[in-house]
């Protein structure tokens, strides 16, 4: 206790040095949710229990609000954000960033929709849509959602 | 009685054709082509030809290819187009880069100062962004962390972007501050050190050039012909700068659909209401996903639906000042398409939770877009009017 409580601390007191948002990242655990929060300044606007899952709201300074959805054993498995600006996104999608960027490459070489993302590779779903100052998106880990739970549930 | 009809018919093409021909002697009117564009393979993208000058002089170069892009305020061009030098923009502590997080991308590069010109327009001295340059190529983790980078023709499928839209700068107060609640676009990047966000003061950001004419600056339309079923090569059009300031731009028949804080309308589909915008840098009529629509992703398009055939569909738009048009388009499979056109009416796809009217919606129509602020005969800006 006493040990998180100071690492909360040191964080803290780095805030303002921080230019990139930071979050509990698609498939990590939720421990660290209320860290992320407090280093991108921002305030946690609301949690829903929804019975096999939570979802936790938190909104940035610029206006950005993201809201990470969980399971009852604490693993995210989808993100939704929405606001003027994107958000780190490398942060955001954690260890799925690399399918992230991977999926936007290969839309390159085809006749793709341009000016959003919709990739689906089986293993990670990421789609943006919306315009610069009112950008909407949602990302999970189909392999992650509980049972029973419906992706539709991440928006 | 038929007869009557395909002569009355006849009549309204030469009437439109007319229409293009005054705009072009007016000064204040250029092109618009939907075509293969610098890369020879774009798809559904309306490019114009944008005249840049070093400021105050007659060191002046026009560059084609540029995306008419309704969605974004600022121009933007690719260095590898851009062949005159225009001054770096800097402040106390250093040159002053930008990184412009769009949707799937970022771009990346210097802020510079030229006079732009579109027709007999000029917007003087304005800040514009070039993308790409060798100068600063070290990307900052901060912004390559918002997308990939979009650095040059091959990745943008065009020589540049000419963001003329709703808005005036690109940015906003929110760039201005200090601390947190700065989004981040703008930073200072010293030769002897590391690029660090800076406090960009909304008069230096990067800007609409037609908010910023001397004139014809409340807004524009756009007038683009219709397109067959299942797409054609290539479209041409005209973009018009002014609503209601010349006799080649006046509302006519047009309904305003104003816009709330964020520049969205709303459209309603199957009973459900979503938010909506019109995008003419959109390839395709971008709305909801393959589950709420039933319409099957394609195989090799991504992102575009692809029925097995042609849907067709219907929608209500309905403006924040309550005025509501019913509109008809169509769900064509892309797959499908043959490669060498560049342009279909029928191009549909996903955009979860609202409606983006990309450039498939302007095929067939005139549509006026009108500056925040902006006094026109069909109010005061922001409004979309078709």
């Amino acid at each position: 206790m006493t040990r998180s409580i100071a690492r909360l601390a040191v964080l803290a007191s780095f805030v303002s040095l921080l230019p990139s948002t930071v979050l509990a990242s698609l498939g990590g655990t939720v421990s660290t949710v209320e860290t992320d929060r407090v280093r991108m300044n921002s305030a946690l606007v609301g949690i829903e229990l929804k019975g096999s899952y939570t979802v936790q709201s938190i909104q940035s300074p610029t206006g950005i609000t993201i809201r990470q959805y969980y399971t009852a054993n604490g693993r995210v498995f989808g993100v939704a954000w929405e606001g003027p600006w994107q958000p780190d996104l490398r942060q955001l999608f954690g260890d799925y960033f690399d399918r992230y960027r991977q999926g936007v490459q290969r839309a390159r070489t085809t006749r793709a929709a341009r000016g959003r993302v919709a990739i689906d590779d089986g293993a990670f779903v990421v789609k943006i849509g919306g315009h610069l100052h009112a950008i909407a998106g949602i990302a999970y880990v189909p392999q992650l959602l509980p049972v029973g739970v419906d992706a539709a549930v991440v928006r | 009685m038929p007869r009557l009809l395909i002569v009355g018919a006849l009549l309204l093409i030469a009437q439109v054709s007319s229409k293009q021909c005054d705009s072009n002697s007016t000064g204040n009117a250029v092109p618009v082509v939907v075509n293969g564009g610098p890369t020879n393979n774009a798809f559904n993208q309306p490019f114009v030809s944008v005249t840049v000058c070093v400021p105050g002089s007659s060191t002046c170069q026009t560059i084609d290819g540029i995306l008419l892009d309704t969605g974004s305020e600022g121009l933007r061009i690719v260095s590898s187009a851009l062949r005159i030098p225009l001054p770096q923009q800097a402040n106390a502590a250093g040159p002053v880069v930008e990184c412009l997080p769009f949707l799937d991308s970022v771009t990346w590069g210097p802020v510079v100062t030229a006079d732009v010109k579109l027709a007999a327009e000029q917007a003087a001295g304005i800040p514009i962004q070039v993308i790409g340059t060798d100068k600063f190529a070290s990307i900052p983790s901060a912004c390559s962390n918002q997308g990939t980078p979009q650095e040059t023709t091959d990745d943008l499928f065009a020589n540049g972007i000419l963001g003329i839209g709703l808005g005036i700068h690109d940015c906003g107060i929110g760039c201005a501050s200090v601390g947190a609640s700065n989004p981040g676009l703008y930073y200072a990047c010293p030769s002897n050190g590391t690029c660090q966000i800076t406090a960009q003061p909304v008069a230096n950001q990067v800007v609409s050039p037609v908010a910023q004419f001397a004139a014809d600056n409340n807004g524009f339309v756009v007038r683009l012909p219709g397109v067959a079923v299942g797409g054609q090569s290539s479209v041409s059009g005209v973009l018009v700068f002014g609503i209601g300031t010349q006799s080649n731009n006046g509302l006519e028949d047009a309904r305003v659909f104003t816009t709330d804080a964020v520049g969205n309308i709303r459209t309603t589909f199957n009973n459900q209401t979503y938010p909506a915008f019109l995008d003419s840098g959109s390839n395709g009529i971008f709305f909801l996903n393959s589950a709420t629509t039933g319409l099957p992703l394609c195989r090799h398009s991504i992102g575009f639906y692809c029925p097995p055939s042609i849907v067709t569909l219907s929608a209500t738009q309905t403006g924040n000042n309550r005025n509501t048009a019913v509109i008809s388009f169509g769900a064509g499979n892309v797959d499908v398409v043959n490669a060498t056109f560049s342009a279909m009416g029928d191009a549909t796809g996903e955009n979860p939770g609202g409606f983006d009217w990309g450039l498939p919606f302007f095929y067939g129509r005139s549509v006026y877009v009108a500056i925040v602020g902006r006094s026109t005969p069909g109010g005061t800006g922001p409004y979309w009017a078709f």
